[in-house]
């Protein structure tokens, strides 16, 4: 089932292909494809061309058979083309949404009157739960909704959900509370409260999201929608007015026909920006797939597109710009105490402590000092808070802590100490100078050092920074650390800002200064404590493995948790929205080339003097208007590829990236069609 | 060219790009409220003035108010010169006895006069009483342009907001454009041309016995009037409506190549300085200096080749062994160059005033203004209104090569969003429809064929003139199409109205929606709009939706003339 996600099937699968042709003629129905007014217009031009062939059958029109039935043969192969191109792109979607729904096949649940593990239950299917329910899910069941471990913690398997089949801690509270539905667990039982009422899942929003079903267009697409309505109405008007004007051009000539409707139907065709229109719903599916191929799950195209234009990146240090966890690598005595007594205090501060950074504290320990100790009963122990900045035990009727050294240093005082070493200050700025966290370690009112915590700032990510400085978009590190340490990492990873011993709502009011100040902002974000940042940033990012209040805060989720993935998400903004403007760029510069060959050819019967203006020197009248119609089809299923796959994206300033832009679309696109529309024409000539 | 005429164009831009800054500096201190130098003398009257007509002066418009005042404000002048029009017999300074003009020629010319086209289906002599001509059209000339520069600096207003609904008072922009601006500029005007002979006068028409008489017409009968005072406005507000039929080719109205020099100036004068206005009120004069840059390479490449087809003269006239340029139409008073340059500066902008039959050019060099017009008006344009369809027209611009960077476009800080794109198009599209619509319905209506002077191909360019000209504006005549019948006096006055109205109400909405955005700091990301590239784009986009709007009838008018023109030859 993973495997649907992780290795997706090619967009040009042949059985993808069967099933987008059959979509595609569905499509057809005038009331789905109003929704693509252009297309929609297309259509009815078909079918104005498909009478005028019927006329031509009896011989009311004088136009020949096979002119009449192959323009209105291609118009229909145009709209076909169009809404083939659509359902290839959703046709991938579609196939992944079945296999997802697979692993949501009616689960039992185990409702508990209360979160107590030897509480009894009653069996009710996954269907009847509601926010607020709590189940009971043992090794080797599915865990049957959306919910927060209450209580326990089990091994889980998401491999449904993230395509990862490693599996991952669930425990209650802390950052790793949340569940998905669907997921297996392996080991162990925990007690889920839902978070989600049927039909609202994770997984139900996410098939939603992925059939492009609750597909909505983005504001960015209305405008070019707008635009290009527009561009057609003004060209069904050019074709409507050549009409009189043909009309009294052949009274004023004195020779020739006016004009026919079929000639005139063909060449609005041909004007309406069909080639943008018709691939502009594939763009905007195909972007959301890539993204899924990323194993990121937008919950709406606005968040992507709006990642594009995102100008302040909010990243968290830890895991995004360095490895995610510290190691201790040495401990620095102060105040005349020795490195073996630091050590000892050290460890016994981290004995609770089960981050990376806590436990490389007690494998430090155990190497130099070969130090073990153990947790007794009666202990107490102090969790990290983002507010008081430390942790540490209470054990054996001593307080061991450990934090930042203001932190530290404030505990100490309140506990009564009237002295604080006086190299301290030094010890700490030497180690936070050099990039790396000083831990301050106390043993009741006594401060004996500093633990040196390493970070690692990834390799390869200054220049990671360095693109998005060129595309205009402004990093700012956040972290916990103390101003020195930050400021050291931040030189080092090369990033624009940084916001140190940052608290939740420190960082919320950056995010507000800064769009204030008109900027859009992006952050990733795991925790709780994140969340109110998360509602409030224009992008969120949070990682499948953070808190339920943080994935329902965000707009983006992202299901392999690497925060990286910010930058990948930006790039996908910034191609679905190159794409369309390409795209447009090009069906309109196509245009001239159709203009010079259809109006001479359309005309000639009334001024040959025209002829001129045949620059392509096309054979036929009948030939050049039929080979403008089959450029103007054929080259949507060509472009097709690019609009599935995006225009490739190359990080340089936006002057640059338009000159370059406007280049190989602008100008390709007004010299293309006159190649095409030549050769076209020449196997028309060969054929007969 | 020879070289006087090389040397009166290059003075003539140069001149024209000096004025550009000092000019756009004063009209942007005079719309902020600040104090000119003017200030001394016109303070007290500006005071006089809110206090008669009860203008609160501290009162903020949202756009809505500010679009209902104009409305309601425009109605009042169309309705004033409309009576006038019907009852000028009745009243005073009539010494030639003028009659009223016919309900629909009324009609057609209060629309014409109030929409800032001044088409005119009348010849001013004939028709229109000294009265009328003053307290009349000379009024609407300044205050149809002081409405025109009111919406655009209620536009830039919107630029410049940030998050608030307010974008100006238009009773205070109307009185600050007309007091501070129109009328000191217009009096200096009319003291110079007054200076190189066009007449101000009350008198009765003269009769004088030809010079040269022959057997049949031994005396001629000399038109006279208060000439000047209106010939000032009718340049400088981008008007063109003549006092008299044959316009600024009259050499009442124009006597001497130094009064054209002048009033070619006057044409571009406001609308060029208007782009350092927007460029300083928005805080970038480079962001002024770029849409000048696009409007001065239309306006030279337009001049270029209306100066490469007239002087290659009509191959016609050539095999009858008649050589050199196209003379016919034009006055030797101007020259082949002064006729040319004017030709287009009038058709650039909105004006209209002509001093060359337009009729007569080439059917190239006829493509030319006509082109110019149907672009929409944006090369420097009308006052005003050339600003703000360049400015819908650099939003289309910004939007798709925004998309072509991968950003949501914006323009000086603020998202083009769905609004925008809306009001934009309606903006630079609304002429071109009505162009297309009317002109198509011209084309089998026998009564508007009737009114042809010329059958075939130049007869279509002369409909397609006609009603380019009203749609956008413009109100120059290619002539050559009697224009006094009921089809165009009652399409020309659609036409009119829907070209002013809908772009200017559709520009105060958008000016309502810029100005509630905030503004995003330009980054790395953002595609600067002050810059080369940019403005090559805007123009490319310019000439693109103006070549594929109107290819299709410009191939059966003026293109196909030519060819066939070359073709007998």
């Amino acid at each position: 089932m993973s495997k649907h996600i992780k290795q997706p099937q090619s967009p040009f699968d042949s059985k993808l292909l069967m099933c987008a042709l059959l979509d595609s003629l569905k499509k057809l129905d005038p009331r789905i494809l109003w929704h693509n007014p252009v297309m929609f217009s297309v259509e009815i031009a078909s079918i104005i061309t498909l009478v005028t062939f019927a006329l031509s059958l009896t011989g009311a029109n004088t136009e020949p058979v096979w002119f009449t039935g192959t323009v209105s043969l291609w118009l229909w192969l145009t709209v076909i083309f169009a809404t083939f191109a659509e359902a290839l792109a959703e046709g991938r979607g579609k196939a992944r949404a079945a296999s997802l729904r697979e692993s949501r096949t009616d689960v039992t649940a185990k409702q508990l009157a209360n979160a107590e593990f030897n509480s009894a239950f009653t069996t009710v299917g996954a269907s009847q739960l509601h926010k607020g329910d709590l189940i009971l899910v043992e090794a080797g069941e599915i865990i049957a909704g959306d919910g927060d471990v209450v209580a326990g913690a089990a091994m889980v398997n998401e491999s449904a959900v993230t395509g990862e089949s490693a599996p991952v801690i669930r425990e209650s509270g802390g950052d790793r509370s949340a569940v998905t539905g669907g997921t297996l667990v392996i080991a162990n039982a925990i007690i889920v409260r839902i978070t989600a009422n049927p039909g609202e899942t994770f997984l139900d929003r996410m098939i939603g999201l992925i059939e492009g079903a609750k597909r909505r267009k983005t504001p960015n697409e209305l405008a070019l929608e707008v635009l290009l309505i527009a561009l057609t109405l003004v060209f069904l008007l050019v074709c409507a007015n050549i009409s009189p004007l043909s009309i009294y051009s052949v009274k004023a000539a004195g020779h020739g026909t006016p004009v026919s409707l079929t000639i005139l139907v063909a060449l609005f065709v041909c004007l309406a920006p069909t080639t943008i229109a018709a691939l502009l719903p594939a763009i905007g599916i195909a972007g959301m797939d890539r993204l899924f191929q990323k194993n990121v799950i937008a919950l709406s195209g606005r968040a992507v597109e709006a990642a594009g234009d995102v100008n302040v990146l909010l990243l968290d240090k830890t895991g995004t710009i360095t490895y995610g966890s510290r190691e201790a690598v040495s401990f620095v005595p102060v105040g005349g105490h020795n490195e073996r007594e630091l050590a000892e205090a050290a460890l016994m501060a981290s004995l609770a402590d089960e981050t990376p950074e806590g436990r490389s504290v007690v494998v430090l320990a155990k190497l130099k000092y070969s130090l073990i100790r153990e947790i007794l009963k009666d202990s107490e122990v102090v969790d990290f808070s983002a507010i008081t900045r430390l942790s540490g035990i209470n054990m054996e009727g001593t307080r061991y802590r450990k934090g930042a050294s203001d932190s530290v240093v404030a505990f100490v005082k309140k506990s009564g100490a009237i002295t604080i070493p006086s190299d301290l200050a030094g010890v700490v700025d030497k180690i936070a100078r050099a990039g790396a966290t000083p831990l301050v370690v106390s043993k009741d009112s006594e401060i004996l050092g500093v633990i040196n915590l390493k970070d690692i700032v990834k390799g390869g990510i200054q220049k990671r920074f360095l693109q998005l400085r060129s595309m205009g978009i402004k990093t700012v590190m956040i972290t916990g650390d103390n101003p020195l340490t930050a400021a050291a990492i931040a030189a080092e990873a090369q990033v624009d800002d940084f916001l140190a011993q940052a608290k939740p709502e420190e960082k919320l009011r950056l995010i507000r200064d800064y769009q204030e100040a008109g900027y859009m902002v992006a952050m990733t974000g795991d925790g709780t404590n994140d969340a109110p940042a998360l509602a409030q940033a224009d992008v969120a990012v949070a990682m499948n493995t953070g808190t339920q209040p943080a994935r329902e805060a965000a707009n983006i989720i992202d299901l392999d948790s690497n925060p990286t993935k910010l930058l990948d998400i930006v790039e996908i903004g910034k191609q679905i929205l190159m794409t369309r403007g390409n795209l447009t760029t090009f069906s309109i510069s196509n245009d001239i080339a159709k203009y010079f060959a259809i109006i001479p050819a359309a005309l000639l019967s009334i001024y040959p003097q025209l002829g001129v203006l045949n620059v392509m020197r096309l054979n036929s009248p009948h030939s050049a208007i039929l080979s403008a119609v089959i450029f103007n089809a054929i080259i949507i299923p060509m472009l097709v590829p690019l609009a599935l796959k995006g225009t490739k994206f190359r990080p340089m300033p936006a002057e640059r990236l338009l000159i370059h832009n406007l280049l190989i679309y602008g100008v390709g696109g007004m010299v293309a069609p006159f190649v095409g529309i030549k050769i076209i024409d020449m196997c028309i000539g060969m054929l007969g | 060219m020879n070289s006087s005429e090389w040397l009166q164009t290059i003075l003539f831009f140069i001149i024209l790009l000096s004025l550009t800054k000092p000019i756009g500096i004063f009209m942007a201190h005079v719309y902020q409220g600040e104090r000119t130098f003017l200030s001394p003398v016109l303070v007290p009257f500006e005071r006089l003035i809110y206090r008669i007509c009860g203008v609160r002066t501290e009162e903020d418009m949202d756009w809505k108010r500010y679009a209902t005042s104009m409305l309601f404000f425009n109605l009042m002048l169309f309705g004033a010169l409309f009576v006038m029009l019907l009852t000028q017999h009745l009243l005073p300074l009539n010494p030639q006895n003028i009659p009223a003009f016919p309900w629909q020629q009324a009609l057609n010319t209060a629309v014409s006069f109030t929409t800032n086209t001044n088409w005119q289906s009348y010849s001013g002599e004939q028709s229109v009483s000294y009265f009328t001509q003053m307290t009349g059209i000379a009024v609407h000339n300044f205050v149809s342009a002081a409405t025109g520069m009111a919406i655009v600096i209620a536009l830039i207003r919107g630029f410049v907001g940030r998050k608030t609904s307010i974008i100006g008072n238009f009773w205070v922009d109307m009185t600050r454009g007309t007091l501070y601006i129109l009328l000191p500029f217009s009096m200096i005007a009319a003291i110079f041309l007054v200076s190189q002979g066009v007449i101000q006068n009350f008198n009765a028409y003269k009769t004088v016995p030809l010079v040269q008489m022959t057997a049949s017409h031994r005396e001629v009968t000399i038109p006279m009037g208060p000439v000047a005072s209106q010939e000032a406005i009718k340049e400088l507000g981008t008007n063109g409506g003549g006092f008299f039929n044959a316009n600024s080719a009259h050499p009442f109205e124009n006597p001497t190549p130094l009064s054209n020099f002048v009033e070619m100036l006057l044409i571009l004068l406001i609308p060029a300085g208007l782009t350092h206005t927007f460029g300083l009120m928005v805080g970038n004069p480079r962001q002024g200096w770029g849409l000048l840059a696009a409007m001065l390479f239309l306006l030279l490449s337009a001049f270029g080749t209306l100066q490469w087809a007239e002087s290659n003269g009509n191959p016609l006239v050539a095999k009858m062994g008649v050589s050199g340029v196209n003379m016919e139409g034009k006055d030797v008073r101007f020259g082949l160059a002064g006729s040319s340059l004017f030709t287009v500066s009038t058709t650039g902008t909105s004006c209209g005033a002509v001093n060359t039959m337009h009729d007569s050019l080439t059917p190239i060099g006829g493509m030319i203004p006509l082109s110019l017009i149907l672009t929409g008006e944006v090369v420097f344009g009308g006052v005003g209104s050339g600003l703000y369809t360049m400015l819908a027209f650099s939003i289309i611009a910004v939007f798709v090569s925004g998309l072509m960077i991968g950003r949501t476009p914006e323009y000086l800080g603020k998202k083009i969003e769905v609004r925008e794109m809306w009001i934009s198009i309606l903006v630079i599209l609304t002429a071109g429809v009505s162009v297309l619509v009317l002109s198509g319905i011209a084309m089998v209506t026998p009564s508007a064929i009737a009114s042809m002077a010329n059958p075939g191909a130049h007869g279509l360019s002369e409909i397609l003139y006609a009603f380019a000209s009203m749609s956008n504006n413009n109100g120059s005549a290619f002539a050559g199409l009697n224009a006094n019948v009921n089809f165009y006096n009652l399409f020309g006055s659609a036409a009119m109205l829907l070209g002013r109205y809908v772009p200017a109400v559709a520009v105060l909405a958008m000016a309502g929606s810029l100005a509630e955005k905030k503004h995003t700091p330009p980054s790395l990301g953002t595609l600067p709009t002050d810059r080369a590239p940019f403005v090559v784009w805007l123009t490319l986009v310019i000439i693109i939706i103006g070549a594929l709007t109107f290819f299709p009838a410009l191939a059966l008018g003026p293109i196909v003339e030519q060819l066939m023109m070359a073709g007998r030859a």
